[in-house]
């Protein structure tokens, strides 16, 4: 025997080799059957190119000031919101929440509390939004409605997840004294959860202004329809200005969250 | 907490009067900044049109009932459209992310100043930007279709797989590490044999939950004209084809529901 027959080789992470060579063999299939499937309109692409160099130059020198009425009121606008619909998704999801935890909860309150939250969670917060901007008309109201429906999905499901997740001695030393349910919930429940459920409702907070800065692009308000209307007139300068304030607002609120959540804990 | 004389008793207290008055004054502020947030929120509300909600929401749920199901056979085409540009997207962007997490991890990055705030940099800034958006500026760059949305969602998930994913590089165990430069191992096999064996559990789950994401994500991108379901959407809305747009939302929930499936089986199975 040579050496080269003894050298050691990485054992592959699927043993069949037939099963290696066709799962190469689906997925080289696939990619060739999806790319082929593209249409890539080559002029298309050719003629978009100065306008991909003007957004370049556009995010070297943003222009804040031409539009800093509309930009400072769609900022203004989104940051209400999210506050708006922060608290009152946390003031809604609370209920769910306590109706969504299977130690709390008779059967019927726990299947329709999860009811909400899977269909609250399936949708995209811009198809919601659609719905509401046909139901409310334009504006932000519709986005608050939409960011506080979402944000109950979201908050209930990580709120109940805990609460099914609790020590539950101080639930059993409550209710040996004669507490009442609520009483239960307030000396209990609330004490344990409730640094937890202020954690994940600064992180929704965090979400919530991401999200405000595109549910406008179908007409619920905030900076994304600004930045809409900025594409809309091929105003990069002004888009890029717009992007720019989304990233830093974004980037301080997840700072100020992460800090905020570092300390209840 | 704090015990306080009443009446010549001792009465239990939670808070004392101090941390008592610092809290109502935190409540006070905070709910007139709540109230000031409405105030901006309801001067911008046509409220004739929101009395008018409810009737709205009736006449809407009633013109989405029943569903148009013989238009379903319109929609294979943009629902594989939808698909290749979660998983087309999803593959480029782990092809860039993975190099750019390697220069974000404080323990992987190249002794050179500059390469690691600006990884971190391109992470921050692909995080912080929604795919819509991205797809937004992508239309306008390359036209309308398929090939912008793949793009949006790259453009997206790269910062996505990018942070998760140098977080788990600088959590790997030091210990393999030094064994295998210990060995005398130059950079690359140190990083093929004492990295990369423990991120790829981490790896594979990150990108199959990133996958996921863009599954939902890709089913809105054809609302600023990116191509799949979206398209199809937004053409419905504005014909207002109601029975159509239900259609859309049960078979978006339907793909939504199976790919977290999917990827919840997945990354059970890896980790």
């Amino acid at each position: 025997m040579n050496d080269a027959a003894l050298r050691w080789r990485r054992p592959p992470m699927i043993a069949n080799p037939w099963w290696r060579a066709a799962l190469w063999l689906g997925v080289g299939g696939y990619l060739i059957a999806a790319v082929g499937s593209l249409e890539i309109n080559w002029q298309r692409i050719v003629a978009g190119m100065p306008r991909a160099l003007e957004f370049v130059q556009a995010m070297a020198a943003p222009d804040f000031v031409s539009r800093a009425d509309q930009i400072i009121d769609g900022v203004l606008e989104s940051l209400t919101m999210t506050l708006v619909a922060t608290v009152a998704g946390f003031v809604l999801s609370v209920p769910v929440a306590l109706g969504a935890a299977r130690n709390l909860a008779p059967a019927p309150v726990y299947l329709f509390c999860r009811a909400i939250i899977a269909v609250s969670r399936s949708f995209q917060e811009i198809i919601i939004a659609i719905l509401f901007v046909a139901m409310l008309g334009f504006g932000p109201l519709a986005g608050v409605v939409t960011l506080a429906f979402a944000s109950i999905g979201f908050i209930a499901k990580l709120a109940a997840e805990d609460i099914e997740a609790m020590d539950t001695r101080p639930l059993e030393a409550i209710r040996a004294t004669g507490g009442s349910w609520a009483q239960v919930i307030h000396w209990a429940v609330k004490p344990q959860v409730m640094p937890r459920l202020a954690g994940i409702t600064l992180y929704r907070l965090d979400i919530n202004f991401r999200e405000s800065a595109i549910i406008g692009i179908v007409g619920a308000g905030g900076i994304g329809a600004t930045l809409n209307t900025a594409f809309d007139r091929y105003e990069f300068d002004t888009a890029a200005a717009i992007l720019l304030i989304i990233i830093i607002i974004v980037l301080m609120a997840e700072y100020l969250s992460g800090m905020l959540r570092a300390r209840l804990r | 907490m704090a015990v306080f004389t009443r009446d010549g008793e001792l009465t239990w207290r939670r808070r004392d009067r101090r941390e008592a008055l610092q809290r109502w004054m935190a409540s006070f502020a905070f709910v007139t900044l709540l109230l000031l947030c409405w105030q901006v929120i309801a001067e911008r509300t046509l409220w004739d049109f929101v009395l008018d909600a409810p009737a709205q929401g009736a006449d809407l749920v009633g013109r989405m009932i029943p569903p148009d199901l013989p238009y379903l056979q319109r929609l294979w085409r943009p629902l594989w459209d939808t698909f290749n540009m979660a998983t087309l997207g999803t593959l480029i962007a782990i092809v860039f992310a993975t190099p750019l997490a390697f220069l974000a991890a404080r323990n992987t990055t190249p002794r050179f100043p500059l390469i690691r705030p600006i990884a971190l940099l391109i992470i921050v800034a692909s995080r912080s930007i929604n795919s819509l958006i991205w797809a937004l500026l992508l239309v306008l760059i390359l036209g309308p279709g398929v090939l912008a949305g793949v793009i949006a969602i790259a453009l997206r998930s790269i910062g996505f797989i990018g942070k998760l994913l140098y977080e788990a590089i600088e959590e790997i165990d030091t210990r393999s590490v030094e064994a295998i430069t210990a060995t005398g191992a130059s950079p690359g096999q140190l990083r093929a044999y004492a990295v990369v064996p423990q991120i790829m559990p981490a790896f594979a789950g990150i990108s199959v939950y990133r996958w996921d994401i863009n599954i939902r994500e890709a089913t809105v991108l054809g609302l600023v004209g990116a191509g799949g379901l979206g398209l199809e959407l937004m053409a419905s809305v504005n014909t207002l084809a109601w029975g159509r747009v239900s259609t859309l939302f049960l078979l978006i929930l339907a793909t939504v529901l199976i790919s977290e499936w999917v990827s919840a089986r997945l990354r059970a199975a890896v980790t």
